[in-house]
Formats: structure tokens, sequence, C-alpha cells
């Protein structure tokens, strides 16, 4: 068994190990944290498959920003665990079956003869995973690529429409760029006044 | 010497690699943690002459034994477990604040030939771990359970998450200028003296990546995370001793990362500012300082430390909600606005930058 092996079956264990972790565990916070330990084994999975782009960019994305705003919410909720857990038992049955069902299809797929691939040579330590799939995207596949970020952007502007609703009128908010622009002399006033003709000598200490 | 050759070559090949891997982290992190020391010192120190006073003294020569006595102080303290912590997490959220802040430092090339790990997609790796970060503060303010932890998690959170989008995009110029996402070639696509740096081309680009730079890391004048006034001290209020230590150590070696990756992107890393002046390189002795080396990297970090100390004596703290309007509606647009003009400037081959 060679190094890389071993490095496999090391992520692959913890891989396993997270995700029914993430399922099992009594705490919400704990699931987020084995939810994080298992994107962060099948990146290493993905690197060890040569497609290191996609590997730090299920980190990026998933662990560094959607995971973020996760434990966020769970930390907000003071979830009740005791409700949550209720139904596990009594929709465990169904659940195994459906695992069951996924797991025969997947077996049937992978040992199926039409999917009998050679494992391709590994590639030159020089090649560039990145290159290879910026070629393809913006080559062959431009128009699925530019109507999924079409999708996106409307997603975005939808989300913001949705929040951004008309708030109530007499209610005060800050306005944070006329604040920033505010110069001295809207708030400042000298005021010029004589000296007094007799200094009061009570004030005058020292000299 | 033949002896110990000898004993090294009996080592499996795999072993072998191994210990060499072992040895290159060791020291990158030894310097690195040395390095952290003695930044919390020039700290003091500079902030201290920028406010007419002395700054530490008093232990050893000049204070420079400083940092020490305080790690030492930092050691001996005691770790106080708040009653209804979360006891694992609580435990765990320093070292993830810690740990991401060591990791990156892997693909950050020192030198020509200098580094641990020059893989294709360091841009992307860099930015993938710094935005881990934000789990230590999230964590800690959740597990310390005090509401003054929890708001402060709640900023920082916010913030990193806001800020790495500037900063993203801040990179993609770059990425784009340089055609690579690897650090070496991002570095050696400046070669060639002063003129070539991206700092010229990018220059609205580097001022915005230092800004979300000093955002990610919670620092003054963004750091409402900690907030002393209106939060006591944010994310780390229940949290003591070596547990502390580690927070602060993560804060100081993420500044460090940003500074070096703001000279490797903008200031050319490890070039001299005088590569093409070949008399200056050619003289003996005194031209391997003005050639190539490690000394300009060292000094191009040393002047973004220096601008981190310096804003943090020179500006009050952000408010909250300016802090989110600067990154969200003036960061972000600027950004998007430099990627499209540069990708013109690209289209009409902008020499000798962008072509």
């Amino acid at each position: 068994m060679g190094i890389e092996q071993i490095i496999f079956y090391l992520f692959s264990g913890i891989l396993l190990v997270a995700a029914v972790s993430v399922v099992t565990v009594r705490n919400p916070v704990y699931a987020a944290l084995f939810l994080i330990l298992a994107f962060f084994s099948s990146s290493a999975i993905w690197i060890m498959l040569e497609a290191e782009f996609l590997g730090v960019t299920l980190i990026l994305v998933y662990v560094g920003a959607v995971m973020v705003l996760f434990l966020f919410v769970i930390m907000m909720l003071d979830i009740n665990i005791d409700i949550m857990r209720e139904g596990f038992i009594r929709y465990l049955p169904v659940g195994l079956v459906i695992a069951v069902i996924v797991a025969v299809e997947m077996i049937y797929v992978l040992t199926a003869d039409s999917l009998n691939i050679v494992m391709p040579a590994a590639k030159a330590a020089d090649y560039s995973n990145t290159k290879e799939l910026g070629g393809v995207l913006y080559t062959d596949y431009v128009y699925p690529f530019e109507i999924a970020a079409v999708i996106l952007v409307v997603a975005i502007i939808a989300a913001i429409v949705l929040t951004h609703r008309k708030r109530l009128p007499n209610v005060k908010s800050q306005k944070p760029s006329q604040q920033v622009r505010v110069k001295r002399d809207d708030r400042v006033r000298l005021v010029k006044m004589e000296a007094e003709s007799k200094p009061n000598a009570s004030t005058r200490g020292g000299q | 010497m033949d002896s110990l050759i000898s004993i090294w070559n009996t080592v499996p090949e795999a072993l072998q690699t191994l210990i060499v891997i072992l040895l290159k982290i060791v020291a990158i992190v030894l310097p690195l943690i040395l390095a952290v020391a003695y930044t919390t010192y020039a700290e003091r120190k500079i902030i201290g002459y920028m406010q007419v006073r002395l700054g530490p003294n008093r232990v050893g020569p000049k204070g420079w034994l400083q940092p020490i006595a305080d790690t030492v102080k930092l050691m001996f303290k005691e770790i106080i477990l708040p009653e209804k912590a979360n006891r694992f997490t609580f435990y765990l959220a320093p070292v993830i604040a810690l740990a991401p802040a060591l990791v990156a430092w892997a693909v950050v090339p020192f030198s020509s030939g200098l580094w641990l790990a020059d893989i294709n997609v360091g841009l992307l790796f860099i930015l993938a771990i710094t935005s881990l970060d934000v789990f230590g503060i999230i964590l800690a303010g959740w597990a310390s359970n005090s509401k003054y932890a929890i708001l402060s998690a709640m900023r920082a959170g916010a913030q990193v998450v806001s800020y790495e989008i500037a900063m993203g995009f801040a990179l993609v110029g770059v990425l784009m200028a340089a055609g690579s996402l690897n650090l070496r070639e991002i570095v050696e696509a400046q070669a060639g003296g002063l003129s070539h740096w991206f700092a010229w081309p990018l220059f609205g680009l580097m001022l915005v990546y230092f800004i979300s730079g000093v955002a990610e890391t919670n620092r003054a004048p963004f750091d409402v995370a900690e907030g002393e006034s209106e939060i006591v001290a944010g994310f780390h209020v229940e949290y003591s001793g070596m547990a502390f230590a580690l927070f602060f150590l993560g804060e100081y070696a993420n500044m460090l990362l940003i500074s070096a990756v703001a000279s490797i992107l903008f200031l050319g890393g490890w070039l001299s500012p005088f590569e093409s002046l070949h008399a200056l390189t050619q003289l003996p002795y005194i031209g391997l300082l003005f050639d190539n080396g490690i000394h300009w990297f060292f000094l191009k970090v040393a002047f973004f430390i220096f601008l981190y100390l310096w804003f943090r004596a020179t500006f009050p703290r952000y408010r909250y909600d300016q802090i989110m309007r600067l990154g969200w509606k003036i960061l972000i647009p600027v950004t998007l606005v430099y990627i499209f003009a540069e990708g013109v400037a690209i289209y009409l081959g902008w020499k000798p930058w962008l072509s």
C-alpha cells in the first residue's frame, strides 16, 4: 500500500465518520462542525484526484461562506434538541429504506460494464487543472456557463428585493453618506467674545 | 559527517520526504512565532513614539525582552472556563483561530526557491484558508455563553464575510494581470525593476486589498469585534492565559500574512526595485544587497506591518454600519469597475504590465 492509498483511506474514513456524525450528534452546532470536517475531507480527496481548483473552491465557498452563515443561524436560534429528535426513531425505517436504495443504485452504476473506465494516467506536476477548467468553461460550455451566471444574478437581485421592504413612515434612520460628508463648519460655531476688562485674580493661577 | 549521510541514506525515501517537509515547517513556523512576538513589541514601541512616549523599556536592554516576559506571564496564567460555557468548543475556538493563520504560510514564496509548497492554486488556497479564521471568532463567541461575546461574534462574522468579497475581487485583478494563480508566477510576472510591479497599474486594487485585509484581521480602525468601549473585549472576553494568547498570536500571524501576500501580489515579493540597474547589482559584495533576495521580501512585509500600526495610532474606530457601508457600497463597486477597466487595458495591451 503506497503512501497515496494511506492518505486516501485516511481522508475517506474521516469523511464517512464526519458525515454520519452530522446526522447523529445531538448538538446542532457540533453537527455543523462535523459538516465542515466532511467538506474538508472531500476537498482533500478532490485534490488527490488532481482537481485542486475544485477542492480549494469547495473550501472557499462552502466552508468559508455558506457554513459561516449556517453556524450563525444555528447559534442565533435556541433550538430545543429534544423536540428536534422526536421523530428520529419513527422515520428511521423510511430513511433506512431510502439509504439502501441509494446504496444499491450506486453500486449498480459503478459496477456496470458501460462505466468500466480505465483509470487515467496521472498528469505531470506542472499540469494546471485551473487552466484546463477555464479553457473548457469559456469555449465549449460558454452558454451554459453564462446562463448559470444570469440565474445567479437574478437570484441575488430577488433576495435583495425580498428583504428590502418599505419601512414605516416616520422611522428615523442614519444616513452614513451624509454623516461622512459633514464638515467642521456644519457643527462648530466659533463665537468671538470681548475680553473682560478686569480679569478675576483668583482664576489666574501660576505664572 | 559521512556517517550522518550514510545513516540518512538508510532511511526509506517516503520517510525522508516527510522529515524534510517537517523540518521546513519548523523552519517557517518558529521564525513566524518569533516575528509575531516582536511585532507586538514593534507595535507598542512605534505607537509609543507616535504618541510621544517611550513604550516598553524595562525588561532587558531597551525593553527587547518584553515579548518574552509577556509570553511567560501568559503561559503561567490560569485558563478559566466559564461555568455555563460549552467546554469542547470553548477550547477548540482558539486553536481554530490560530491554525489557518499558520497553515496559509505553506504556499508563501519567501525568495526564489524558498517555499514549502509551490502549488497551482496558491492564491485561491490563501483566500480559502484565511476565510476559516472567522470560525475561531464565531465559535469563541458562542461557546463563551456571554452576550458580549456573541454580539462580537455576529459583528466579526458579518464583517469578515463582507470584506472577503472585496478582497476576492482585488485578487481577481492580480490574477488577470499575472495570468496565473501560482504565487511564484505572480512574482515572476513582475520582474524587471520597480516600474514593473503591479502596484502601479493596480494601485486601486492594492488599496482595496489592504483595507479589506485590515478589516479581515479585525484591526483598528475596523476592530469593532473587540470594541472595548461597547462590548468589553468582544469574542475573547471570557478567555484568559494561553487560550487568549492563541487568539492574539492568530491575529498577529494573520497581519503578517496579509502583509506578505500584499507584498507578493503588488510589490513583487522578493524582487529588488533595482533589479534592472545592472551597475548596482554587479557591484562586489554590496551588489548582493541590491539584487533580488529574501531581504526585500522582509522589507516589504515590514512596510505593510508599519502601515497597520500607523493606522491603529491614527484613525478612530469606525462605526459598525459605516464599516458595512464601506465594504458593500464603496469597495465592491470600485473593484468591479476596476476589473472591467483592467480587462479593457489587457485587450489593448497596456505595456509593460497588462499584455
